[in-house]
């Protein structure tokens, strides 16, 4: 026995994961409570439809998500919208559809979320040369580096939930001004998660975003908490599911190694090794 | 390979069938009546987890690639479709994707056992060579498979260890040219990678049986690395390393499904799910976890040596630190096979552990200041371990006694285990009689 708990732990020693994208050089992030975080993690519906409200008037005139289709808003595990509700949404957007006589029709649950721009020049001329990156999967391509041991606390608590984090902390370290010595670009505002000016301009404002439920506050940092958890979801809209699958996959595996140790034991009981 | 079956086939068709084809037999003799050594311990056991790996691997592989398009345009999406729309397809791509990074757990644990307790060893010189060719082209692998999602560490990755084939004089830049397919990673690279990522599994599992039949001539070493001198010295395979294995497997699953289920990512780089974009690269471009401490030895030769110049010397480090393996047997000359008996071998092994895995610390940090000097220093050491440390300790060191036979080592361990206990018990009487003496 002793010999294999050796044997894994040499095993998770081995596996020190790297981080490899620049950190962000501002100042550290505060890392906040996510519903979806741990093995026990499911998303906040109601969360998740606050944030899609906050995606819905204010990113998305820049930003798309042209990996999510407008039913899976309706699916479990996600915002849970009704049917009826998104059917309706769907049809206030347009599909540009060139075999039509007239160029467009209404979009369907079916549909992918129509781009904000045609193209990647449009884009561009509309945000001053800068491109806003698509929703689909951003929230897994950001990521709060963790230095050793904390890649270590983070893999045994299974949190990997630090590009909501990143989200977070970008919306809402936002300044008027660069610090003193710092230059930033003429269409850039500071920021001071990034440390450096940004081509985004600060999005989000205090009572911008009026929401159905009145005990929920109208502040920056409850928007951007919002709307990190709805795109953390667009990049894995399955998370729950996944790991309610998990937990029983392992209640399994913890039961079937017991038997096995037992089944081995048993075996090799009358010979001296 | 000797006959150890006593298989007696009473069934007319068994009979028949034997007598044309007998794979029973075959099987039964090397899956089930296999003689092996009764003291070898759990770090064994990992062979048989590899080869789980292997067929986990290339099950899964079998299905993505039923849904995956090797298009440069497509190839992103069709990985994001395979995890939001096909049927527990999120699932089977994550089992694909950690299993790599298991699969090298594993490999690095079996590698490190034979490594202590000499495995490479006259007469299994073959079964060690064939075990570094597999990982060799496990190593190929992995790294075509990391190119397929076509994100920007498989772009950048891609470009630059193709790059290091520009190193080699003469035929340097016709190779590059012919493994990318072109002049530039483009998509006549990403079909090239994705047909061979297809191909080398199932050249892997022909290897590893291949590597199995050299291990069935000499049948398994043991932590004594003491040969097997009688029957008293074994236990046929089935059921005692099967269910053995068995157990080791499934407790291997409890980690990896730990990963798959609940943080498929943390093993790769969130800079994967940002989609290759040639004009701009990563601020940090880092191989997979398992490729880090090779990755290492590339860069830590940043100085030109005679006609050789820091790119290629690079390149000739980084594959002579695994080419080196192919020719240990003959480096370490010692006659005592296990790290057990060999009071002078244990801490520079120990060491080279460490050493292998500050280099894979090394890799994944920017090539600068203090982290340069440190990746010399673990270089030297990996290759002084094989070259210098091994030939020498072969010479001049003085090993323990080996016990005369395996079951004679077993009956010393149970022997001193008595002795041990009725000490024990002996000072606890002692005491107590102490005691009620006052």
């Amino acid at each position: 026995m002793r010999n294999i708990f050796s044997a894994l732990a040499l095993s998770v020693i081995l596996a020190i994961p790297m981080p490899a994208m620049a950190a962000p050089s501002g100042v550290p992030a505060e890392l906040q409570k996510w519903s979806f975080a741990g093995i026990f993690g499911t998303y906040d519906t109601n969360q998740l439809q606050r944030g899609f409200q906050v995606f819905q008037e204010v990113c998305s005139t820049c930003h798309g998500a042209n990996l999510i289709a407008f039913r899976n808003l309706t699916e479990a595990g996600g915002p849970e919208f009704a049917e009826s509700q998104i059917k309706q949404l769907a049809s206030e957007y347009y599909i540009i559809d060139p075999e039509l006589e007239e160029g467009e029709r209404p979009a369907i649950l079916a549909d992918l979320w129509p781009s904000p721009y045609a193209t990647e020049r449009e884009t561009r001329e509309a945000n001053n040369g800068a491109l806003p990156p698509d929703f689909s999967v951003l929230a897994k391509a950001r990521y709060i580096p963790r230095k050793f041991p904390l890649n270590f606390y983070d893999m045994a608590r299974a949190y990997q939930e630090g590009g909501a984090d990143y989200i977070y902390n970008l919306l809402v370290t936002y300044e008027d001004e660069p610090p003193y010595g710092v230059e930033i670009g003429d269409v850039q505002q500071y920021n001071a998660f990034l440390g450096a000016g940004t081509a985004m301009m600060s999005p989000l404002m205090d009572e911008l975003v009026e929401y159905d439920d009145s005990t929920v506050p109208l502040t920056v940092e409850q928007y951007a908490k919002d709307v990190s958890a709805f795109m953390y979801w667009m990049a894995d809209p399955h998370l729950v599911s996944r790991k309610t699958i998990g937990l029983n996959v392992l209640i399994f595996l913890s039961v079937f190694a017991l038997l096995m140790y037992l089944v081995k034991r048993r075996i090799w009981a009358g010979v001296k090794h | 390979m000797s006959s150890h079956s006593n298989y007696n086939p009473t069934n007319p068709v068994e009979k028949w069938f034997d007598e044309r084809l007998p794979l029973i037999r075959f099987s039964k003799e090397h899956l089930m009546d296999f003689p092996t050594p009764k003291n070898i311990n759990y770090w064994w056991t990992f062979g048989a987890v590899l080869a789980i790996m292997l067929v986990m691997q290339i099950i899964t592989g079998i299905v993505l690639a039923m849904n995956y398009v090797p298009n440069i345009e497509m190839a992103f999406d069709s990985v994001e479709h395979i995890r939001r729309n096909v049927n527990y397809g999120r699932i089977i791509q994550a089992t694909h994707a950690v299993g790599a990074s298991m699969f090298f757990f594993a490999v690095y644990i079996h590698m490190f056992r034979g490594l202590y307790y000499g495995s490479y060893k006259a007469p299994r010189e073959i079964l060690w060579i064939l075990g570094v060719i597999i990982f060799l082209l496990m190593m190929a692998t992995s790294f075509m498979g990391y190119v397929l999602p076509w994100g920007q560490m498989s772009y950048w990755g891609a470009t630059v260890i193709t790059n290091v084939f520009s190193a080699i004089p003469l035929v340097g830049t016709p190779i590059l040219e012919f493994l990318r397919g072109g002049f530039v990673v483009d998509n006549p690279t990403l079909n090239r990678f994705f047909s061979l990522h297809y191909l080398l599994p199932f050249i892997i599992a022909a290897v590893v049986a291949l590597h199995i039949w050299a291990l069935h001539v000499p049948g398994n070493g043991n932590p004594t690395g003491v040969e097997v001198k009688s029957k008293a010295d074994t236990v046929p395979f089935h059921p005692y390393y099967t269910m053995k294995d068995l157990f080791v497997i499934v407790v291997f699953f409890i980690p990896f499904a730990w990963f798959v289920f609940f943080a498929p990512d943390i093993l790769g780089h969130a800079d994967n799910y940002i989609r290759a974009n040639p004009f701009i690269t990563p601020a940090k471009i880092v191989p997979e976890w398992y490729l880090l401490p090779f990755y290492a030895m590339l860069r830590a030769v940043d100085f030109d040596l005679f006609f050789i110049n820091a790119k290629l010397g690079g390149v000739i480090v980084m594959f002579g630190s695994i080419l080196i393996l192919m020719v240990l047997p003959w480096l370490d000359k010692s006659k005592t096979r296990s790290g057990n008996f060999r009071p002078m071998f244990k801490p520079f092994f120990w060491l080279f552990v460490l050493n292998f895995m500050m280099l894979m610390y090394l890799g994944a940090q920017a090539a600068e200041g203090i982290y340069v000097i440190l990746s010399k220093v673990g270089t030297a050491y990996y290759f002084g371990y094989f070259l210098i440390i091994l030939p020498i300790l072969a010479r001049i060191e003085t090993p323990k006694p080996l016990p005369n036979s395996i079951s004679q080592s077993i009956l010393d361990k149970y022997e001193a285990k008595a002795l041990k206990q009725a000490k024990i018990q002996g000072n606890g009487n002692s005491e107590i009689q102490g005691k009620g003496g006052k």
